[in-house]
């Protein structure tokens, strides 16, 4: 199956299509079922990608628009491949843990449109239709956290569209003005992704684009200081709303930097690795002093995804493999992690009606397997050794010493002030004893709930020992990005903080 | 005496005149079916209609480009053939929405579809002709038709609405003569492509600078009011609004083809002649009407009206393709108005659907937001065509106006106007916020009076209608290959 991405791409919209169909009762079956279908396809593709090439895989291109060089074009390497699995995966859990909801399956065509977007945009290879299921993502989030979400949800989600469409219709004029470059240099139209790789930018246009494109991702991540649309997203948005946009929706706006920023500005990169690792912190530290202060958990875990996010950032730009690799790889720790704790907030929200952390005291009396689930992920979110985001934290870490130890110790703090916060919710919600009455006679999870909790654990625990098939792909990869982005730069300076591991350049 | 005149037929090139002569006939033709029988059904005269305007769109494919006729009045270059066809598919779309379940006022008069067709006829003539006089006469004829159907609506504030726009229009027109009369002045001709070449010799001669910029001064004016360009544009939203939701629709893209026409021929000439004060007038007319007309648009209550703003900021975005005078910039206006063709009248054809014939909801307007509230429980399949157009109007991808907004910001790039890109995006970011109000009010509200208010109006040709702007909204990624290399080709074969 030569064509199996446009299936992934298609196969959730046209289930979506069909969906109109299906009775309101069977719709969440439906649903489960196809998204499972959707995960399997996506683990074929695991299968069947040959992990010792680094290049772009399953290529397929469609010319559409010849005229205005616009072409269906997609392909996935090792960056790309496992954030395909980490969306299908977390869609089908998410769905599959979903409680009582109504409409029900006005939220299930939703969910469906949203995946076929999510791996829309991890396929996409040419620009434009990057930028299609990029915006096109906006729509359905727009309606979950619109139509399902808390009291505010109306301003929280025309905040989350207006932030982000702003943003990216700047990156818009930056990709036409790309285009325009290659047009002028070579006379054809093109906005392919590899055929942009082969431009050498001069350095001033390069800062340029490198801001424009800047705007588009950063406020996606969420960088500091566009962070504020996330927090009320998260606050007001349905269990799963929160779930898919922790897990998936913020990894576009970093995976659109190394797919874009880095390989096609190798200069400006360099020369910004100063100020963003500034933001980084920024993001690092202060939101963690805020997820500190927060009185509601589920507040806690938005910030925290803010403060983990600056890490995944930092090692972008640490422009080593280490850094890269490490922070491609916390990124699927971090969708796996931060989408486990919002579905265990779902839950207890589910029981109670509240996250008020000053509601909670003493669960583990009465919910045990809601307290082990919950406290190992928040071992994992905090960064513990043997879990899956160890690794990643370790690997971003240790690549950015080799760029500013300064920095690094500052962002190591991420793993002290993590344990700070987390540890304060697991002691004020779960330790002491038991004294709300309405706590008193909780139910445990059920077995949907835990079923769907298992296998999110189980991976943390497996990726976190053994990294290794994993890391590999991604690892190949990302050494031909740098390799490229070596050769590619013009100043002497960036060529020197570019380091390409031994191994690869010798493939070479 | 006077030597006889001796002209051959065929150097007159009479083809040149059918589609115009065929609809002017086919408004006969109306006038005399009710002379003889006054009793026939509105269907009749719209299925008329509707094939009167086929054998004219037949009549335009079959004109052959870049030729002259009837004393060299009549230009049929590829501009006039591509704006013609638009003139006449727009109408095609438009002329169906008479047919609705409950009857109004004024397509029950045969004279309503007579005075349709006079006007396409004038359209026509203003498009097809780089003669000052006979774009005169064909803004002229269009417009009191115009003024008339609108009127027609016969409610309080169409008539405000008409004669509103006719003090408007006669002031553009008395501009338009002035200016054109200065023109006269300056070159000793009326014929735009003399003009251009008397011009060009006297272009630096000392102490003209200041007639030729008189001269663009009166013909900005006009066409700025024709074109509901800032500061000229205040009586656009209170026509529209007087107007009924097709005929506002309608007037948002129809007319205004026919003006970029014609601004396209004056104004690029007078770019091309290096003055350089009309390329940054228009620039900065084109800014400021997008982004204060979106500014605008954000406070409206009524729908209507909202989409009334967000027509005037859609034009000011084309203006400014049109200050680029490049064959991309005007490719980019035509592709534009032919994507953006079918969201509008769609949208308006979803208000037209949801009209009644009392206000039920608040005195002052038609259409308030508070009317769609809950449209997704009411009416699922409404509510989701009218979200796609507004998706599509605010420039998400991968629907109809996108593939313009990026067509037209991808020609700003090439001409190295950056920043104008860059307000583009912007204002779509505003304009993103209107839209959305109205999508949140359909899907994320609960619904406020008695349902049945809503989809009063519907019939089969609506919906067919609506069915069509749809597939045209959502396919849009499947044609628009086609669509532009026929434009470019078209527009590159006139020399734009």
């Amino acid at each position: 199956m030569e064509n199996i991405l446009s299936i992934l791409v298609f196969f959730p919209a046209v289930a979506g299509l069909l969906g109109f169909v299906i009775d309101k009762d069977s719709a969440k079956a439906y649903g489960v079922t196809v998204a499972a279908i959707e995960f399997i396809l996506s683990l074929w593709l695991w299968f069947s990608f040959d992990t010792s090439n680094a290049g772009m895989q399953f290529v397929e291109m469609i010319p559409l628009i010849p005229d205005m060089g616009i072409s269906y074009y997609v392909g996935v390497d090792g960056i790309s491949l496992f954030i395909i699995i980490l969306a299908t995966l977390m869609t089908m859990i998410s769905m599959a843990s979903m409680g009582e909801t109504k409409n029900m399956k006005n939220m299930i065509i939703t969910l469906l449109f949203l995946e076929m977007t999510m791996v829309g945009v991890f396929v996409a290879l040419d620009a434009i239709i990057f930028y299609l299921f990029w915006e096109l993502s906006l729509v359905p989030m727009l309606y979950i956290v619109g139509a399902w979400g808390g009291p505010l949800r109306v301003y929280a989600s025309i905040k989350f569209f207006l932030y982000t469409f702003t943003g990216s219709l700047i990156m818009l004029v930056g990709m036409l003005f790309v285009a325009y470059i290659y047009h002028s240099l070579t006379g054809v139209w093109s906005f392919a992704i590899t055929d942009w790789y082969a431009l050498v930018l001069p350095e001033n246009y390069q800062l340029w684009l490198f801001a424009a494109f800047f705007i588009g991702f950063a406020i996606k991540v969420p960088m500091f200081p566009f962070h504020t649309w996330l927090p009320y997203a998260h606050g007001q948005a349905p269990t799963i709303g929160s779930v898919i946009l922790a897990a998936v929706l913020l990894k576009m706006g970093t995976y659109g930097f190394v797919r874009f920023t880095l390989p096609m500005f190798p200069d400006a990169s360099v020369a910004a690795i100063t100020p963003i690792a500034v933001l980084s912190l920024i993001m690092v530290i202060y939101t963690a002093m805020v997820a500190y202060a927060q009185k509601d958990i589920k507040q806690v875990i938005a910030y925290s995804s803010v403060s983990h996010m600056g890490i995944i950032m930092l090692g972008l730009f640490a422009m080593n493999s280490e850094g890269i690799s490490g922070s491609v790889f916390q990124m699927l720790a971090h969708g796996i992690v931060s989408g486990a704790l919002f579905m265990l907030v779902g839950m207890i929200y589910e029981r109670r009606g509240t996250k008020l952390l000053s509601e909670f005291g003493g669960l583990t009396a009465v919910m045990p397997k809601f307290a082990i689930i919950f406290g190992i992920m928040l071992m994992a979110s905090v960064g513990l050794p043997l879990t899956i985001s160890f690794v990643g934290e370790f690997l971003v870490l240790l690549g950015f010493y080799k760029v500013s130890p300064m920095i690094t110790i500052l962002a190591g703090t991420s793993i002290i002030l993590g344990a700070v916060y987390m540890l304060r919710v697991m002691k004020l919600a779960f330790f002491g004893p038991l004294e709300n009455e309405a706590n008193k006679n909780l139910k445990d999870l059920n077995g949907r709930e835990t079923w769907s909790l298992i296998p999110l654990v189980a991976i943390v625990i497996w990726l976190g020992v053994y990294p290794k098939p994993v890391l590999e792909p991604i690892d190949n990869s990302v050494n031909a990005l740098l390799g490229f982005m070596e050769e590619k730069a013009i100043t002497q300076e960036a060529k020197d903080v570019i380091i390409v591991a031994k191994s690869s350049k010798e493939a070479n | 005496m006077l030597e006889p005149i001796n002209v051959s037929l065929e150097s007159l090139n009479l083809i040149t005149l059918a589609p115009m002569l065929i609809a002017i006939s086919g408004a006969l033709i109306i006038l005399i079916v009710d002379l003889i029988n006054n009793k026939l059904h509105k269907s009749l005269y719209v299925m008329l209609t509707l094939l009167i305007l086929f054998v004219d769109f037949g009549s335009v494919l079959g004109l052959n480009v870049n030729e002259r006729g009837f004393f060299d009045v009549m230009l049929i270059d590829g501009v006039s053939i591509i704006s013609q066809l638009m003139i006449i598919g727009g109408s095609m779309i438009f002329i169906p929405l008479a047919l609705t379940s409950k009857r109004f006022h004024e397509f029950s008069y045969p004279e309503f579809f007579a005075l349709f067709l006079f006007m396409i006829a004038g359209f026509q003539f203003m498009v097809a002709t780089d003669n000052l006089i006979l774009i005169f006469v064909g803004l002229e004829t269009a417009s009191l038709a115009l003024y008339t159907l609108i009127a027609l609506h016969n409610r309080a504030n169409s008539y405000e609405a008409a004669v509103k726009y006719f003090t408007m229009g006669a002031l553009a027109a008395g501009f338009f003569a002035m200016g054109s009369a200065v023109i006269y002045a300056l070159t000793g001709s009326v014929e735009l492509y003399k003009v251009a070449e008397v011009m060009a010799t006297r272009v630096n001669e000392p102490g003209l600078m200041i007639s030729i910029f008189g001269s663009s001064v009166l013909l900005m004016v006009a066409f700025a009011f024709k074109l509901s360009l800032f500061p000229f544009h205040t009586w656009a939203p209170d026509v529209y609004e007087g107007a009924s939701a097709p005929l506002a629709g309608y007037m948002s893209v129809v007319p205004k083809i026919a003006a970029f026409v014609v601004s396209i021929r004056i104004f690029g000439m007078y770019i091309d002649l290096g003055v350089e004060w009309v390329r940054i007038v228009i620039l900065v007319m084109s800014v400021l009407t997008m982004t204060l007309a979106n500014i605008m648009a954000l406070v409206q209550n009524d729908v209507k009206r909202m989409l009334a703003y967000s027509s005037i900021s859609h034009a000011g975005f084309i203006m400014a393709a049109l200050a680029l005078d490049t064959t991309e910039g005007n490719t980019a206006i035509f592709m534009y108005y032919a994507l953006f063709m079918f969201t509008n009248l769609g949208a308006f054809a979803m208000l037209w659907i949801s009209r009644h014939k009392q206000r039920r909801f608040v005195d002052l307007h038609d259409h308030p937001y508070e009317k769609f509230a809950g449209l997704i429980q009411i009416m699922p399949m409404g509510a989701v065509i009218m979200a796609l157009f507004m998706l599509s109007l605010a420039g998400v991808p991968p629907f109809s106006v996108f593939w313009g907004k990026i067509y037209v910001m991808q020609a700003a790039v090439n001409a190295g106007y950056i920043w104008l890109a860059i307000v583009m995006g912007l204002n779509s970011a505003i304009a993103a916020y209107y839209y959305l109000k109205l999508v949140v009010y359909m899907f994320l509200k609960d619904p406020v009076k008695e349902v049945e208010v809503v989809y009063y109006n519907i019939s089969k040709p609506l919906m067919a209608i609506i069915g069509l702007a749809t597939v045209a909204t959502v396919a849009a990624i499947f044609y628009v290959q086609p669509l532009v290399s026929y434009l470019y080709y078209m527009i590159s074969a006139s020399g734009y």
